[in-house]
């Protein structure tokens, strides 16, 4: 813990206390300084999550059967009242502002005719045996285009390169919170070529963000398998492929609250070769 | 000569107008400082250069100004407010060093600069380690802790501060003490709001003055624990901070050099509360928040003053007690008030 060694770094404030009478003093500072710094470690404490262990479990590499493989889907709907989209002020960079012609809005809750909840992640949360898949060499893209992100929710396999772009003429910061993986927060200034990371652990979900435009939001779903997918502008998510038997599948979508976790949904469902099963969704709005 | 303040020995018994004023500079630039930090983790800006020292791969003086887009402006802003800073003090140390001020100042000039190059580097740290609570905590802990000794510094380097001949206390309670207690509380205080801050828990509990509805509410979360404790905290702090205070205004009254700040400090407490309170039923809108941080702020150091002053201007009874049983009966000064 290289930071804790700082709590002896600071001794010298020890020295404060030169003279009998301020000693009352010196002691309240130095010891509500050095408490300070006793939170060392706590967080780190922490980070040791759930949902890494699984990935861990099997080393045989399956293949996905697109002609035998089950077909599943569904659509995604929001219970209640759509929160009202917040209108983003981008006034903070001048160039932000000037790339959308109308005035952008938050798409963390963007629901369409009906209730139909677009960018909500789906995927088969249990039931493969701890299968593993093969990553595709091909690469996902996060684009950062106008001051957002593009996609703002996806879905990405255990080893997939995710290829990073800033298209837009001004500076981002590239900042992911992850708690089974390694964080990273990198500067992309215009032109900067794109940036390429690899997660090694499942994990639902990763919130990747921008600091420097406090809007900008991206979600990352991280899995050692190809069963899942985001809900498109109509609400539905169709997986491909998914070998017979009985699976949990989570439907996740970000809250308002933009420091929780997420709202998520589980349901049951059995699947023969060859299959096509509904799997529909509602979530309360919140 | 006993009843003389030994806090002259940091002073030296000298004053240097030009100095003192310097100092004073140093000190109102680093509460500023504060709250520029302050206004960072309100916009959650702490992140928005992801390099250090340099930014965006420039050298830190030299990145133009057109790219402080976003939340860089916070960001940057305060990182060179951070370097002045830390030049002031740097000058302030070796300005000190070379002065005629006591030995004892001068090793608070450098107590104080090695402080701001400790702060310095933690803040570097919290960029390198994506702002984890730990660090950021001490980051704001050792801020108050620098400030608080560049305060000290320009109250020493005053004119007023030597050659005082120090009176016996006239209170039952020991005022020096007393408020020594109170800047410990208060600093104990800032330290939970600013875990409290840096663990996002801040509106852990969403109401006030009720919590969830209730006085106590269920520790479900340590979001509202932490929460909690500061509100605890609000109700200790205030409470020394208005004993201080009492105290000062039945049997110090006469004496500005305390009566003042104690009603300066009954002004910041009640606009402090009232921020407080007003954070969390604006969800944390940025100016109340960062004000509140820096009230806070203002706040420790008044009562740090008064703790000081009082060590500086009066002697506890128990001590001249003991000082009169071993001497002579005939030198025991006559100017005791
Ligand atoms: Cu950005």
């Amino acid at each position: 813990m290289p930071d804790c060694a700082l709590a002896n770094l600071l001794k010298p404030l020890e020295a404060m206390i030169i003279h009998p009478s301020l000693r009352q003093l010196g002691y309240m500072l130095s010891l509500t300084l050095v408490v300070g710094l006793v939170g060392c470690g706590k967080k780190d404490s922490d980070e040791e999550d759930d949902s890494g262990g699984k990935s861990d479990a099997a080393a045989t590499v399956a293949t996905v059967d697109m002609t035998n493989g089950a077909t599943i889907v569904g659509t995604v709907k929001l219970d209640g009242a759509a929160p009202v989209a917040k209108v983003i002020n981008m006034g903070g960079d001048a160039y932000c502002g000037a790339a959308h012609k109308t005035s952008p809005v938050s798409d963390d809750h963007w629901v369409n005719n009906g209730g139909a909840l677009v960018n909500a992640f789906v995927y088969v949360k249990d039931g493969l045996g701890g299968k593993t898949y093969a990553a595709p060499a091909t690469a996902i893209t996060l684009a950062q285009k106008g001051c957002t992100y593009e996609p703002h929710v996806f879905g990405i396999m255990v080893g997939q390169t995710m290829k990073v772009e800033n298209d837009d003429q001004t500076l981002h910061n590239v900042h992911s919170v992850s708690a089974a993986n390694e964080s990273f927060n990198e500067g992309q200034p215009p032109g900067t070529p794109a940036k390429e990371h690899k997660m090694t652990k499942q994990e639902v979900m990763i919130p990747i963000k921008c600091d420097v435009h406090g809007w900008m939001n991206s979600y990352a779903g991280v899995l050692p398998h190809p069963f899942f997918a985001v809900t498109g502008a109509d609400g539905k998510y169709e997986i491909k492929g998914v070998p017979a038997g009985d699976y949990t599948i989570e439907c996740w979508h970000e809250s308002t609250k933009s420091d929780a976790a997420g709202v998520t949904q589980d349901q049951k469902v059995t699947v023969a070769a060859k299959d096509s099963k509904t799997v529909d969704f509602t979530l309360k709005a919140q | 000569m006993d009843s003389q303040s030994r806090f002259d020995l940091l002073n030296g018994g000298v004053h240097s107008k030009w100095l003192h004023r310097f100092a004073l500079l140093t000190a109102v630039t680093t509460f500023f400082l504060i709250f520029v930090g302050g206004l960072v983790k309100s916009h959650e800006a702490g992140l928005s250069v992801p390099d250090w020292p340099t930014t965006y791969g420039e050298f830190m003086l030299t990145f133009p100004y057109s790219k402080w887009v976003g939340n860089i402006f916070y960001e940057h802003s305060h990182r060179l407010l951070a370097t002045l800073v830390g030049a002031f003090i740097t000058v302030e140390a070796i300005w000190l060093q070379l002065s005629k001020y006591g030995k004892k100042l001068k090793i608070l000039g450098w107590i104080a600069f090695v402080g701001v190059c400790i702060q310095g580097y933690l803040g570097g740290l919290t960029v390198k380690y994506l702002l984890p609570t730990s660090i950021s905590t001490g980051h704001s802990m050792l801020a108050q802790g620098v400030f608080c000794l560049t305060v000290t510094i320009a109250l020493f380097t005053s004119k007023a501060w030597p050659n005082v001949e120090r009176t016996l206390q006239t209170s039952s309670i020991d005022i020096r003490k007393l408020s020594a207690w109170t800047v410990g509380a208060i600093a104990f205080q800032i330290m939970l709001g600013a875990l409290m801050r840096h663990e996002n828990a801040g509106l852990a509990i969403a109401t006030f003055p009720l919590a969830n509805g209730r006085i106590i509410p269920e520790f479900t979360s340590s979001g509202i624990v932490l929460n909690f404790a500061h509100r605890v905290g609000a109700l200790i702090a205030s409470g020394f901070v208005l004993a201080t205070v009492a105290v000062i205004l039945r049997d110090y009254r006469y004496d500005r050099k305390l009566s003042r700040p104690a009603i300066f400090a009954v002004v910041v407490l009640l606009l402090q509360i009232a921020l407080g309170a007003i954070t969390i039923l604006s969800e944390k809108a940025v100016t109340p928040t960062t004000l509140h941080v820096s009230g806070g702020t203002l706040l420790l150091c008044t009562m740090l003053v008064i703790s000081l002053q009082a060590y500086h201007h009066y002697e506890s009874k128990a001590a001249k007690q003991e000082e009169s049983l071993h001497r002579e009966p005939a030198v025991i000064p006559s100017t005791i008030s």
